[in-house]
């Protein structure tokens, strides 16, 4: 089972990211689930929401506690203990910053999805630029299914441009080979 | 074939939409979710025909589904929290006038301390009310409850409300399967009471009952409750034939028991959480689907033969016990050789239950320890 850790602030949609990964974790013909780190949550404080997806049916309800993927959407957050809180030596970090984040022993896929967002949305809300980044990066889930999800949940002129976000993030980035 | 991921609240108002109701009361704010929040969309925009009341209270939003239901037509709400509490008074009323209302229950913690979270509080401190009160663990169980529900309330003259976990299971994302509109008109026949109130043919419902009448509505009351048992496990199986899926014998379902010598006894989605445990750990679950009519029998039944079993519940009796803890004692009282009973009050206001956590209880059940402790 892969677990997936979202780390936001409030308003940028951490918890919208991990309800359309575990989406278009359903639309590849998985198994998944998407939920929040429940919270009175307010617009700018720390939110972090949760991706589990496995080729079984996943039963589980606790939050995840040993993430194998940590996915920053605010480079801001990065040096908060709960951020760094249960990564192992192999996890995976997605993470908005302009240039590498220090801090972390671990693999670091960046990518800066601020300019890009402001740039096609004109508002700094990342969270689909952070999912084309994550697909490309983690080949966990794919493209056609992070865009089938966006359609499914944004629809019309903002479904259209968070699906031209997440494309150019998803090419813009380097996989893993 | 591509997985439909919705959250399971929303799975909820679909399964209610295809069951159509005509009439739903709610108390538009918080403690409301997107159970009612997702059918007072379907309704504005003509996805089912029927009429959504905008209550001042979820005291006055089950006296409108008292109202609604007696005139002969289904009737449905959604609550929580202190909007259940609130609703206490007249959830008696309902069951008493042997009305077949159905209500969904996403259980959160009562206030004080205020909480949002989630635990179980809320829908057992409805347990004397004369409503049948049923548990489910995931979004497939919630959806396809929910339309039994309907069948359920409907063949028992008997109100039924359907309790999922709030948050840990409503604010999920997870697939569920739905079904068709046709599917659902097969399964669930149109609603036909044999008594309702009409102008032209006057009748008196919830009238006074005297000292001479009460204790027999009381006892009738009692007896439809029990023997709603047949009613909850013909609806299981029928379900099963028709659909595919089925939840134990609708009371309760038993997983990993053969050869065991000790079992967890828990409710709701929490169960989920110890299936991934069991078999490593060598331990039965029963999970306890029905609240009420309690499943005694069939719990006694399940746990014959075992050394130890231990209850874990999100629900405490303020100055006595879990109340699914003190229940299963007693369920268990008669048998031959008795298991050793340990309770466990874990996740209230919403603290988290984590593998370490269950992997504990689990260790304690099978040491056979016996009383009450709370997880902190």
């Amino acid at each position: 089972m892969i677990e997936i850790r979202f780390h936001g602030r409030g308003g940028q949609g951490a918890v919208t990211a991990a309800a359309l990964l575990a989406k278009a974790a359903g639309y590849d013909n998985k198994f998944s689930q998407g939920f929040p780190a429940f919270g009175v949550e307010r617009r700018g404080a720390p939110v972090k929401a949760f991706t589990r997806i496995y080729d079984q049916p996943i039963t589980i309800r606790s939050q995840v506690y040993k993430p194998d993927y940590i996915v920053i959407l605010d480079p801001s957050l990065a040096g908060l203990p709960e951020v760094k809180e249960g990564l192992k030596p192999e996890s995976v970090i997605v993470i908005n910053a302009k240039e590498v984040n220090p801090g972390f022993e671990q693999k670091t896929h960046f990518y800066d999805a601020t300019s890009l967002a402001l740039k096609i949305l004109g508002r700094d809300i990342v969270n689909t630029a952070m999912l084309g980044v994550f697909a490309k990066a983690t080949k966990l889930v794919s493209m056609e299914s992070v865009q089938r999800a966006i359609d499914d949940t944004f629809g019309g002129k903002v479904g259209e441009l968070n699906k031209d976000l997440v494309k150019q993030a998803y090419d813009e980035t380097k996989g893993d080979e | 074939m591509a997985k439909n991921v919705v959250e399971v609240a929303a799975a909820v108002a679909e399964a209610v939409k295809l069951c159509e109701p005509k009439i739903i009361p709610v108390y538009p704010i918080t403690p409301q979710t997107h159970v009612s929040e997702t059918l007072a969309k379907m309704l504005a925009d003509g996805e089912f025909d029927g009429e959504m009341i905008k209550v001042e209270s979820e005291q006055s939003a089950m006296a409108a589904c008292i109202g609604a239901q007696a005139t002969g037509v289904r009737a449905y709400t959604a609550t929580s929290s202190q909007g259940i509490a609130l609703m206490h008074e007249i959830l008696y009323i309902a069951a008493g006038m042997r009305l077949p209302i159905v209500m969904t229950v996403v259980n959160r913690s009562l206030s004080a301390p205020l909480s949002i979270w989630n635990d179980q509080q809320d829908s057992f401190s409805q347990r004397d009310t004369g409503w049948i009160q049923i548990h489910v663990e995931d979004g497939q169980e919630a959806f396809d409850t929910q339309i039994q529900a309907f069948r359920i309330a409907e063949e028992t003259n008997l109100p039924v409300m359907i309790c999922l976990d709030g948050f840990v299971l409503s604010h999920v994302f997870e697939p569920v399967r739905f079904l068709t509109k046709e599917q659902v008109k097969k399964f669930l026949p149109d609603y036909k009471p044999e008594v309702s109130l009409n102008p032209s043919k006057p009748v008196s419902m919830g009238t006074l009952g005297t000292p001479e009448y009460y204790i027999q509505f009381r006892k009738q009351l009692q007896d439809a409750i029990k023997k709603s048992k047949e009613t909850i496990t013909k609806v299981n199986r029928e379900f099963a034939s028709a659909f595919g899926r089925s939840y134990g014998n609708g009371l309760i379902e038993t997983v990993n028991m053969k050869g065991k010598k000790s079992a967890l006894i828990t409710i709701g989605s929490v169960a989920g959480t110890a299936r991934e445990l069991i078999e490593k750990e060598s331990i039965g679950l029963i999970k306890v689907k029905s609240l009420r009519p309690f499943p005694g029998e069939e719990l006694a039944k399940a746990c014959e033969g075992l050394e130890s079993v231990g209850v874990l519940e999100k629900d405490i009796s303020l100055g006595g016990n879990g109340a699914l803890y003190d229940e299963v004692k007693a369920a268990l009282y008669n048998l031959e050789k008795r298991p050793n009973v340990s309770g466990f009050i874990a996740g209230i206001g919403g603290r988290d239950i984590s593998l370490n956590d269950m992997e504990m209880v689990i260790k304690k059940i099978k040491s056979g320890k016996e009383g009450t402790e709370w997880v902190l």
